[in-house]
C-alpha cells in the first residue's frame, strides 16, 4: 500500500522541508510552484496610489509518493519542518494510491517508490 | 477647378516659404560672424564643450548599466527596490551635488574642503576653471561632474541589496553626494592637499576618487548591515543565492562598457588628440579583465561562470580608469588582466568572512579602485616604477588611497551608524523574506499576476483578512 502525500506550504520553508524529506529516507518529491488562499486570505497592494487586492498568494506544492506505513512519519516531518506558527502556513493531506510503477524498471508497489 | 486653384495657391505658398528659410539664415549667419569672427580657438571651445557634454550623457547611461547588472545579479521579490533605489540616489544625489556637493568639491577654501559656490551660486568654480580649463563652460563641467558624483553614490545600492529600508537609503544618497564624495574630490581634482604633493596624486578619471569611494561606502554598509538571511548556512559556509536575470545583467555591463567611454575619455575635459588612445586603453583593459576573470573562475571552479565574467570587465574598467591616460596600451592590457583576477578572488574572500555583496560591487569598485590607482605608480610611462619613474609616484599613490580610503570609511560609518540609530538601516524579517517590493513600495517589481486578481479594486475581491506581517 503506498500513500500520495499532498503539502502547500509558504515558499521560504521549502528548503527545510526538503532537508526534512531527506532526513527521514524520502528519495524523491515533485514540487510546484502554486497560488491560493485559505483563512490568511490576501492583502492589498498598491499601484501609482490605487490599492487592489491580491486573493491567490503564491505557495509551493509538494507531492511525494510513500509507503503508507511510513505516512504518519513523513507527514510530521513536513509539518514540523513548514510551521512557522504565523496564519498561511499551509495544509498537509494524504490521499492512498491505487498503483505505483517505476517507469524505468517497471518495479511495482513499494519497490517503486 | 477651384480645387487646382487652391493646391496652387498651397503650393505657391511653401515655394516662397522655402525659399525666404534659407536667405533668412543666411542674414542672421552674416549677423553672428559679423559680431564675433569665427578662429581656432573659439572652434575649438565649441568642440570642448559639446564633447564633455556628450560624455556626461555616457557617463549618466551608466546609471542604466548599473540597475540593470544589480537587479540582474539579486532577486526578482525585491527588484523594484533596487530600481528604485538606482532611480532615487541619481535624483536626491544630483540635487545634493548641485546644492551642496560642488561648491564643497570645486568652490574656493581650504586644502581640505571648498566653502563658496553653494547651489551652484556666486562664482562656483569659475576661477578654478578659468585657471585649469578655460574653455569649458561652468554647465558643461557641473553636468559632467554631477554624472560622476552620482556614479560613486550607485555603487552602494547592489551591495547593501535585497535587506535596507528604503527611507535609509534615500537618506544616504543625500549624504554621500553632498558632503562626502566631494571632500574626495576637493583634496584630488579640485586642486587640494592631494594634488599639491611634490609629486602630485595621479587618479584621471576615479578609479580611488570615485569607484573606491563608491566601494568603500559600500563595505561601511554591508559591515553595518550584515549578510541576507539565508546566506550563511547553519555551519557558517556561504551558500550561493542566484541572481534572478543574468540576460539584465550583461546587458547592464555593455551600458556600463559603453558608458565608460564618457567616464575616461571625457576626463580629458577637451576634445583633442590624447581622446581616442584613452578609449583604446579604457577598451583593452575591460576585456582583459573579462578574459583573465573568466580564465580564473574557470580554473578555480570549472565552469566559466557568467556573472563572474561581468564582474571581470568592470573590474578591468575601474582598474584602468586611474591610469589610462597614463599607460600605453600594453599597460592597460596588464592592469586590466590583473584586475580581473583580483576581483575573482575578493569575491570569494568577502563571501567566505561573512560579508554578503549580492553584486560584488566592495570587490569590483573598492579593491579594484585601490588597484588601479595603485598600478598608475608601476605603469606610467612617465614616473613609473617599470619605466624608470623610480618609486615617487608609487608612494604618492599609496598616500592617496589610504588617505581617501580611511577618510570615506570613517565618514560613512558615522553616515550609516546615524542613520541606523535614526531610521533603522534594516528591514524587519518577515519583509526580507518576502521580499522588499510589496512592503516598501507597494506592488511587486514584475507586476501582480493576472490570476491573482490584477487591478481589482479593494473590497471587489473576497479577501479580506491582511497578511501577518
Amino acid at each position: 500500500m503506498q500513500s500520495l502525500i499532498t503539502a502547500v506550504i509558504k515558499p521560504h520553508v521549502l528548503d527545510a522541508v526538503k532537508d526534512a524529506l531527506r532526513g527521514v529516507g524520502v528519495q524523491g518529491m515533485t514540487v510546484d510552484e502554486v497560488k491560493g488562499f485559505g483563512r490568511q486570505g490576501g492583502h492589498t497592494e498598491t499601484y501609482r496610489g490605487a490599492e487592489y487586492t491580491i486573493d491567490l498568494l503564491p505557495k509551493v506544492k509538494v507531492e511525494v509518493v510513500v509507503s503508507t506505513s511510513d505516512a504518519e512519519k513523513v507527514v510530521d516531518a513536513i509539518a514540523n519542518a513548514a510551521r512557522t506558527g504565523k496564519i498561511g502556513d499551509g495544509k498537509i493531506w494524504v490521499t492512498s494510491v491505487d498503483r505505483v510503477m517505476r517507469i524505468r524498471t517497471g518495479e511495482l508497489g513499494d519497490d517503486a517508490v | 477647378m477651384r480645387k487646382r486653384a487652391v493646391v496652387g495657391l498651397g503650393l505657391a505658398a511653401l515655394v516662397t516659404l522655402l525659399w525666404s528659410l534659407p536667405a533668412h539664415a543666411q542674414e542672421v549667419a552674416e549677423e553672428v560672424v559679423e559680431e564675433a569672427p569665427l578662429t581656432a580657438e573659439s572652434v575649438q571651445a565649441v568642440l570642448d564643450n559639446i564633447w564633455v557634454l556628450i560624455a556626461a550623457v555616457l557617463v549618466i547611461f551608466m546609471q542604466a548599466g548599473f540597475a540593470l547588472v544589480e537587479a540582474g545579479l539579486t532577486r526578482a521579490k525585491s527588484v523594484a527596490n533596487i530600481m528604485m533605489k538606482n532611480l532615487m540616489d541619481f535624483c536626491v544625489g544630483v540635487l545634493a551635488f548641485a546644492a551642496f556637493g560642488f561648491a564643497i568639491a570645486f568652490g574656493t577654501g581650504n586644502d581640505l574642503f571648498g566653502t563658496a559656490g553653494w547651489f551652484l551660486g556666486d562664482n562656483v568654480a569659475t576661477n578654478y576653471l578659468a585657471e585649469s580649463y578655460p574653455n569649458l563652460t561652468l554647465p558643461t563641467f557641473f553636468i559632467f561632474q554631477v554624472a560622476f558624483a552620482a556614479t560613486a553614490a550607485t555603487i552602494v545600492s547592489g551591495a547593501m541589496a535585497e535587506r535596507t529600508k528604503f527611507r535609509s537609503y534615500f537618506v544616504y544618497s543625500f549624504l554621500i553626494t553632498a558632503l562626502v564624495y566631494p571632500v574626495i574630490v576637493h583634496w584630488t581634482w579640485g586642486g587640494g592637499w592631494l594634488a599639491q604633493l611634490d609629486t602630485p596624486y595621479v587618479d584621471f578619471a576615479g578609479s580611488s576618487i570615485v569607484h573606491m569611494v563608491g566601494g568603500v561606502a559600500a563595505l561601511m554598509g554591508v559591515l553595518f548591515l550584515g549578510p541576507r538571511i539565508g546566506k550563511y548556512g547553519p555551519d557558517g559556509k556561504p551558500r550561493a543565492i542566484p541572481g534572478h536575470s543574468i540576460p539584465f545583467a550583461i546587458i547592464g555591463v555593455f551600458i556600463l562598457f559603453i558608458g565608460w567611454f564618457g567616464f575616461n575619455p571625457g576626463s580629458q575635459l577637451a576634445a583633442d588628440d590624447a581622446v581616442p588612445a584613452i578609449a583604446v586603453t579604457t577598451l583593452l583593459a575591460g576585456v582583459a579583465g573579462g578574459v583573465m576573470a573568466t580564465l580564473a573562475v574557470w580554473l578555480k571552479t570549472g565552469k566559466p561562470d557568467v556573472a563572474m565574467a561581468g564582474n571581470g570587465v568592470l573590474a578591468g574598467l575601474v582598474g584602468i580608469t586611474a591610469g589610462c591616460a597614463a599607460v600605453n596600451n600594453l599597460g592597460a592590457v596588464i592592469i586590466g588582466a590583473l584586475a580581473g583576477i583580483i576581483v575573482v578572488f575578493a569575491v570569494f574572500g568577502f563571501d567566505r568572512i561573512r560579508i554578503d555583496d549580492p553584486v560584488g560591487a566592495i570587490s569590483v569598485h573598492g579593491v579594484c579602485g585601490a588597484f588601479g590607482t595603485l598600478a598608475v605608480g608601476l605603469f606610467a610611462t612617465d614616473g613609473g616604477l617599470f619605466y624608470g619613474g623610480g618609486a615617487d609616484q608609487l608612494v604618492t599613490q599609496v598616500i592617496g588611497v589610504v588617505a581617501i580610503a580611511a577618510f570615506t570609511a570613517v565618514a560613512m560609518a558615522i553616515v550609516f551608524a546615524l542613520i541606523k540609530a535614526v531610521l533603522g538601516l534594516r528591514v524587519p524579517e518577515d519583509e526580507e523574506i518576502a521580499g522588499l517590493d510589496v512592503v516598501e513600495h507597494g506592488a511587486p517589481g514584475y507586476g501582480p499576476d493576472v490570476l491573482a486578481g490584477s487591478g481589482e479594486p479593494v473590497g471587489a475581491g473576497m479577501a479580506t483578512a491582511a497578511v501577518g506581517r
